[in-house]
């Protein structure tokens, strides 16, 4: 079985920093297991300006946030396998060595032997099937982030006439994207008195192009059967009860969800390592370190947080406390 | 004593997450030229409060289509902020363009984009492929 001496799990802003740092601090023998065709995570996909303020200074888009990072993975000459899943992590009690299972096209199905995991899994968005709408199941239903991945990567347009639930920052920049693409934006619907995302995005991605941002307001249906006709939304009180008589209709070919980001812990919980219920990562001391000995987490799939800036900043913790603990072994 | 005519204007700022509430007053005399921005809590949040008051601008960011790539598409901007007005003049300069692979990020697609005097820029690479 191949010796790794850091296997990062995830190439996006976090898997990236992470492996920079381990390099900086010391590990020669470094791998980035990535599930993508390529590096860069959901930046690849978020081709809007407002990344890097922090980290570079300037505003970026986030392709270009991520190539700055991949440009260094290069030079460093960090190795990373593409088009790669993680399929299990273990950990063995006494030596503290990990067998990390993964899988891909070229190799299909192989084990790796690494003294520290870094899991920097990111996050994904919370489904329909979370938020008990009632109704049949049309088609024209999706996340916001999978809107954007189509729209923005894929070149389809997933309909002309939107309706979004949920105000997270996801939802607010797809409602300017699909109005730049032609779509109408009917209203964007958000069951909190506030909007989710940032003040910032509610200013340039729905009030510079008129879209209604309708707050203490909900889905209570969804109509048709094969494709998305329509839906009512419908007022709530503080109690998030709805309040009778203020229904209203809304024609829609296309519902967008943008109702918020869960870390991708499945490998994490499966490794037996403990969870924090609040953030839905795992807990971690203040090395960043799981509670399986020499597992350490960072970024989204940690907590989901609200800027790559600080993904990157605290990647780079988790590289270094990783090298550390290498080096202490 | 004639008290200057100023128009008083009320906007968040979009430089930055924090989000900034801006006070703009625009001395109507100055044709726009003298703008008093307050709330802003660094320097370019200052700026921002001055160009919105008067004249508000955005960067453009979406795809174009590529041919012959590893990806259908390329992230493009506009490299400076574009007037706003001329937002959706840029969008359909940017629908009706398609570029071959190789695509390079910082490579320039459209010089002058809808008269504006700005460039229109890939911000991701797309490969060759045969």
């Amino acid at each position: 079985m191949k010796r790794i001496e850091a296997v990062i799990v995830g190439g996006g802003p976090a898997g990236m920093a992470a492996a920079l740092s381990a390099r900086q601090n010391g590990l020669e023998n470094i791998l980035i297991l990535e599930r993508e065709e390529e590096l860069g995570g959901i930046l690849n996909q978020c081709i809007h300006t407002g990344f890097g303020l922090h980290t570079f200074g300037e505003e970026l888009t986030g392709p270009e946030y991520a190539a700055r990072y991949v440009e260094k993975i290069e030079k460093e000459k960090i190795p990373f396998y593409t088009g790669t899943t993680v399929l299990e992590i273990q950990s063995e009690e006494q030596s503290k060595l990990k067998t990390v299972t993964a899988v891909n096209r070229i190799q299909g199905v192989f084990q790796l032997q690494a003294d520290t995991v870094i899991l920097a899994m990111g996050c994904r968005e919370r489904p329909r099937g979370a938020l008990n709408i009632p109704g049949f199941r049309p088609a024209g239903i999706y996340s916001a982030g999978t809107a954007q991945r189509l729209v923005n990567r894929e070149g389809y347009l997933p309909g002309r006439e939107i309706v979004i639930l949920g105000s997270g920052d996801i939802g607010l920049i797809m409602a300017r994207r699909m109005t730049l693409e032609g779509a109408r934006v009917k209203a964007v619907a958000e069951r909190l008195p506030h909007p989710g995302g940032l003040m910032r995005n509610v200013v340039q991605c729905l009030e510079d192009y008129d879209i209604p941002l309708k707050l203490n307001c909900t889905v209570a249906e969804i109509h048709g059967r094969e494709r998305i006709e329509g839906v009512t939304l419908v007022q709530v009180d503080g109690e998030n009860r709805p309040v009778p008589g203020t229904e209203e209709f809304i024609s829609c070919d296309t519902l967008l969800l943008s109702v918020g980001l869960i870390p991708e812990n499945e490998l994490t919980a499966a490794m037996g390592a403990a969870m924090n219920e609040k953030t839905g990562g795992p807990m971690v001391s203040e090395t960043l370190e799981t509670s399986v000995p020499g597992v350490f987490a960072c970024g989204n799939v940690l907590h989901v947080h609200e800027l790559v800036d600080h993904v990157s900043r605290e990647a780079e913790e988790a590289g270094r406390f990783a090298a550390e603990w290498v080096k202490k072994r | 004593m004639g008290k200057e005519k100023m128009r008083k204007k009320e906007f968040i700022c979009i430089v930055c997450p924090n989000g900034c509430k801006l006070t703009a007053e625009v001395s109507e005399e100055s044709g726009g030229s003298s703008v008093n921005v307050t709330g802003y809590s660094c320097k370019r949040g200052k700026e921002y409060g001055q160009t919105e008051a008067v004249h508000p601008v955005r960067s453009v960011t979406s795809t174009v289509r590529v041919t012959g790539g590893d990806h259908p598409l390329v992230p493009v901007k506009t490299v400076k902020e574009v007037p706003k007005e001329k937002i959706f003049e840029c969008m359909e300069a940017i629908r009706a363009l398609s570029v071959a692979a190789p695509v390079h990020i910082g490579q320039i697609l459209i010089r002058n984009i809808a008269g504006t005097g700005i460039d229109l820029a890939a911000t991701g690479n797309v490969k060759q492929v045969q």
